[in-house]
């Protein structure tokens, strides 16, 4: 009955859940089906170089999911993803560590357990730091946040045991999964393929996941904290509960996607949780779209392909030198540059960031040969 | 008794950097409600066009920081009218982003100017030393506080007895009101961010004494936020107040920490500032001396 009213008018809703539902038009039900079969195929067509951009970039997509639950959806501000980032990275190396090895490990090497173990105690500390959420508000909560970043850089620094130290490192988590090395070349498939489909497995899980979580109660009382907190109280919003649920539910994310990205390169350094690192998930979703789960995704994808992206510039342009000195510029001086002058684009041009040009594309084409 | 005087001395003339940087962030918080995430990149700006001019050039130090004060606000104002101007009426939060990545883009490229080594700025002090209390501490930690005091009375003389000073306090008080009386609130904020230039670029020229400038000076400009949080993001008073506490403990912690406390890691000077400052916030939301919001609804 539902169906047969909408067809053919695809903006006509009848109830509240067809407004809310996940794959709502036909339109986005087939596109959504052709990015799931192109990305499954993906790994079969590309090089083993590129797919280990793309699982980098995945994992990725998952941290940026979660920061744009707190930032983008409940509006509290944090530049401190780096740091639960971090813990993730080290909860998960920790628990499936070789315990005879040179950094405390205790030589748990299933994926699931240390996934959830990674996620669980990040989502632990963001419940402990999530009262200062609760009383600071804008850009004190922001300067808070940085706080915490170096507080935590210098605890990684500093807790040789777990992280080895800096400029010494440890290896990263070893995913295992029913007996299979997901980390080593094996019969069927290569060590990039496996990774790069787990990856994409996990991201279609947590964006539900996290989707989910947007369109329910909660994501409404995120939203209506983000437009105007005393206007929420003041309906019945519990600021200080749903505060903390963002600061958890991110922190989770976050403490997931620090154990996946760092399985990709297969080692862990102190010193790559900088506030370098929390501008890069804070430029992914500005870049991809605040508040919008397909936008974290496009963002996550996009800025982590711009290591690679300005190698590749690099080689083309004449007067970019190599790694070691030479040329007016060098590929990270490159990557430094492209991504300030990025943010400050798509923050002055755009600010819906990718999301928002794919909505002005859509709109162009739904309602081509009329401008709107 | 020898290290707590040294200590002391130390903690007051880098928390007269930091009181510089934390007046910086303040006198554009107050007018604008951003903050400059950019000024750490111009600090190390200033800092260079001292280095490259002094020691570099060979001009005097002091006619080299004049220079380099007025070149750093002039590139601050091109900033603002480039890149911040066109975002006004955007939410603060975008506008503080947007200057991270002017701050991340202009760090590259003064990088360039700085090297792989660290650049000394010329300054007249090198390393003497000079007896206080018994007790030989570097000159130079002396005219921190000196420098930062003039710097200070001037600025407040500014604010309180010129007419652009009284339409810098009109706008930070309201910008509508005060916009309604005929002030130029655009030119309110370039003169902000050309004040904030021009004192991060003397930070910049005392931050490059001693080990010079290198390629990580521009954490330290990061230290002004502590400060600014604990004396309040609105109060001038508490900023200097706030860069001076976290100079004294970051030094008295670096003098005493790896006695009393050697667990807490080499180098925990660097970050007790943040630990401080969340500590205070946990106590007191808005700072010591800031005006807490009022709601009303």
């Amino acid at each position: 009955m539902a169906m047969s009213l909408t067809r053919g008018r695809p903006l006509m809703r009848t109830s509240y859940a067809q407004d809310m539902g996940l794959l709502n038009t036909r339109g986005k039900r087939a596109g959504v089906g052709v990015i799931l079969v192109l990305a499954v195929l993906l790994p079969f067509l590309a090089t083993d170089g590129l797919l280990v951009v793309f699982a980098t970039g995945l994992a990725a997509c998952i941290g940026a999911i979660g920061l744009n639950l707190v930032t983008g959806y409940a509006g509290q501000v944090s530049l401190g993803h780096a740091f639960f980032l971090g813990i993730g990275a080290y909860t998960a190396a920790v628990i499936s560590g070789d315990p005879e090895g040179r950094t405390l490990g205790l030589g748990i090497s299933l994926l699931p357990v240390w996934l959830l173990g990674a996620g669980v105690v990040a989502a632990a500390v963001g419940l402990v730091v999530s009262p200062l959420a609760v009383r600071l508000r804008g850009l004190y909560l922001a300067v808070v946040t940085i706080g915490l970043v170096f507080l935590g850089e210098h605890i990684f620094k500093e807790w040789d045991t777990v992280t080895g130290g800096p400029g010494v490192g440890r290896p990263s988590a070893r995913p295992r999964l029913f007996g299979f090395d997901l980390a080593a070349d094996g019969a069927m498939l290569t060590r990039e393929q496996k990774l790069y489909l787990l990856m994409l497995v996990l991201v279609v899980v947590f964006a539900i996941a996290a989707r989910n979580i947007a369109r329910s109660d909660v994501g409404r009382a995120f939203a209506a904290i983000r437009d105007r907190d005393v206007a929420a109280a003041v309906v019945g919003v519990n600021l200080t509960r749903h505060k903390a649920i963002a600061f958890t539910v991110s922190s989770f994310y976050a403490g997931c996607a620090g154990a996946l990205v760092y399985t990709v390169t297969g080692f862990v350094e102190p010193g790559s949780f900088s506030l370098l690192l929390s501008v890069q998930y804070v430029a992914m979703i500005l870049i991809g779209g605040v508040a919008t789960i397909s936008g974290s995704i496009m963002g996550a994808l996009f800025v982590s392909s711009l290591n690679t992206a300005s190698r590749e510039l690099a080689a083309g342009l004449p007067f970019i030198g190599a790694v070691t000195g030479g040329g007016a510029l060098n590929v990270f001086q490159l990557e430094g540059i492209l991504y300030g002058l990025l943010i400050i684009g798509f923050l002055i041009f755009e600010p819906r960031g990718l999301y928002g040009i794919w909505l002005r594309a859509r709109t162009y084409w739904t309602s081509w040969p009329f401008t709107y | 008794m020898a290290r707590l005087i040294q200590g002391i001395v130390v903690g007051l003339g880098n928390g007269a950097i930091y009181a510089l940087l934390a007046l910086a962030f303040v006198t554009i918080y107050k007018s604008t409600r951003v903050l400059n995430f950019a000024l750490p990149a111009l600090m190390v700006a200033g800092g260079v066009t001292v280095s490259y001019l002094a020691a570099g050039a060979g001009m005097g130090y002091v006619a080299a920081v004049g220079v380099a004060v007025v070149s750093t606000a002039l590139l601050a104002v091109v900033l603002e009218w480039c890149f911040v101007r066109p975002m006004r009426g955007a939410p603060v939060f975008i506008v503080a982003i947007i200057t991270l990545g002017i701050d991340i883009v202009l760090r590259v490229v003064v990088n360039r100017f700085i090297g792989a080594t660290a650049r000394q700025v010329g300054d007249p002090w090198g390393i003497d030393a000079v007896m206080v209390l018994g007790t030989p501490v570097q000159e130079r930690y002396l005219w921190f506080p000196l420098i930062a005091l003039v710097i200070v009375v001037a600025l407040l003389a500014f604010f309180t007895y010129t007419r652009a000073g009284l339409a810098m306090r009109a706008t930070s008080f309201d910008q509508e009101a005060a916009q309604a009386q005929g002030i130029s609130v655009r030119m309110v904020f370039t003169l902000s961010w050309a004040i904030a230039g021009a004192l991060v670029a003397v930070a910049g020229a005392l931050i490059g004494t001693g080990s010079g400038i290198n390629q990580t000076t521009w954490v330290a400009a990061l230290k002004a936020l502590p400060a600014i949080i604990l004396g309040g993001l609105e109060s001038i008073g508490g900023a200097i107040i706030g860069g001076l506490v976290v100079g004294l403990v970051e030094a008295l912690v670096g003098t005493y920490q790896a006695d009393y406390a050697p667990w807490l890691g080499n180098n925990f000077a660097v970050v007790s500032p943040y630990v401080i400052m969340l500590l205070v916030l946990l106590v007191r939301p808005y700072g010591l001396f800031g005006t807490p919001d009022i709601e009303r609804v």
